[in-house]
């Protein structure tokens, strides 16, 4: 029998706190994702299905913060859903079941890292990562963008010193590398 | 340079990638009978126009759409910007 133990993105058997006294840096592997695309001439039955699982569905530029699933604007009639990992390990399989052939799922827990920002420091440094205008955004705006040419998503949660950042998995260390630069240079 | 995305609002150009002449939402019918004389026309011929050009660009660092900007190439000038999925449906494209 294999003993094998999962690993974080960031290469680490616990998830990593960076704390710095203007910034803390989490990386949060609680987080199971997967997109949802309408599949054409079915838009009608997926948008259905998105305002069962998180009350609406979310608007262009726009993040649906709900209680268990949660959800995001990434492109025209596509959407990423997230929900705690531990209760939905399986989450493209769950929601399948749903969307049926409403639309088409594809597990994401594996391509992104998610990186969570906290702290009064958090504009200055959104500032320094990409040119999103972090403070015209308000809770539940995301924008997808590049920091230090990776592609991210750029979320404001709902509380008012919190950022999300949903990047590559494969370029994990880079991405973090580059918050804890900028982290350093706010402080 | 600034392109007014139909639904993200103005975002600067450096996010986009281009993709050179809009024709190319115009690809031939392949069971056509003159469909070799098509795809070569399609595939190496194209306008160099100075003044406006209709154009595919590619939202790389956005949300990834494809738009159809027209735009002046000799100053730049944008006018419209449309969503590539819309103009190719309006041209009869239904895949």
């Amino acid at each position: 029998m294999h003993n094998l133990q999962t690993i974080t993105a960031l290469g680490g058997k616990t998830p990593r706190i960076d704390v710095f006294d203007h910034i803390t840096i989490i990386e949060n592997d609680s987080v199971a994702l997967a997109s949802v695309t309408a599949r054409m001439g079915r838009e009608a039955g997926c948008y259905k299905v998105l305002q069962k699982l998180l009350g609406v569905v979310p608007e262009t530029g726009r993040a649906v913060l709900h209680n268990t699933e949660t959800g995001f604007y990434m492109g025209l009639d596509q959407w990423m859903l997230t929900a705690p990992r531990v209760s939905h390990e399986l989450i493209a399989d769950q929601l399948k079941k749903l969307f049926g052939d409403n639309a088409s799922v594809t597990e994401q827990s594996g391509a992104w890292v998610c990186l969570d920002i906290i702290g009064r420091a958090m504009p200055d440094m959104c500032e320094r990562l990409c040119a999103v205008p972090v403070r015209q955004m308000v809770a539940g705006d995301v924008q997808r963008t590049v920091i230090h040419k990776m592609g991210c998503f750029v979320i404001r949660c709902m509380a008012n010193d919190q950022l999300r950042i949903l990047g590559p998995r494969s370029t994990a260390a880079t991405l973090h590398h580059a918050l804890m630069t900028a982290a350093t240079s706010t402080a | 340079m600034i392109i007014n995305h139909p639904l993200l609002g103005q975002r600067d150009s450096s996010e986009f990638t281009y993709l050179g002449d809009a024709k190319l939402i115009e690809r031939p019918d392949p069971d056509s009978e003159t469909a070799t004389h098509d795809f070569y026309k399609y595939a190496y011929l194209r306008d160099n126009p100075a003044g406006w050009h209709k154009e595919l660009w590619f939202h790389e660092a956005g949300d990834r759409s494809w738009l159809v900007v027209t735009r002046n190439t000799l100053t730049h000038e944008i006018s419209k910007v449309e969503m590539a999925r819309d103009v190719a449906r309006e041209k009869g494209r239904r895949r």
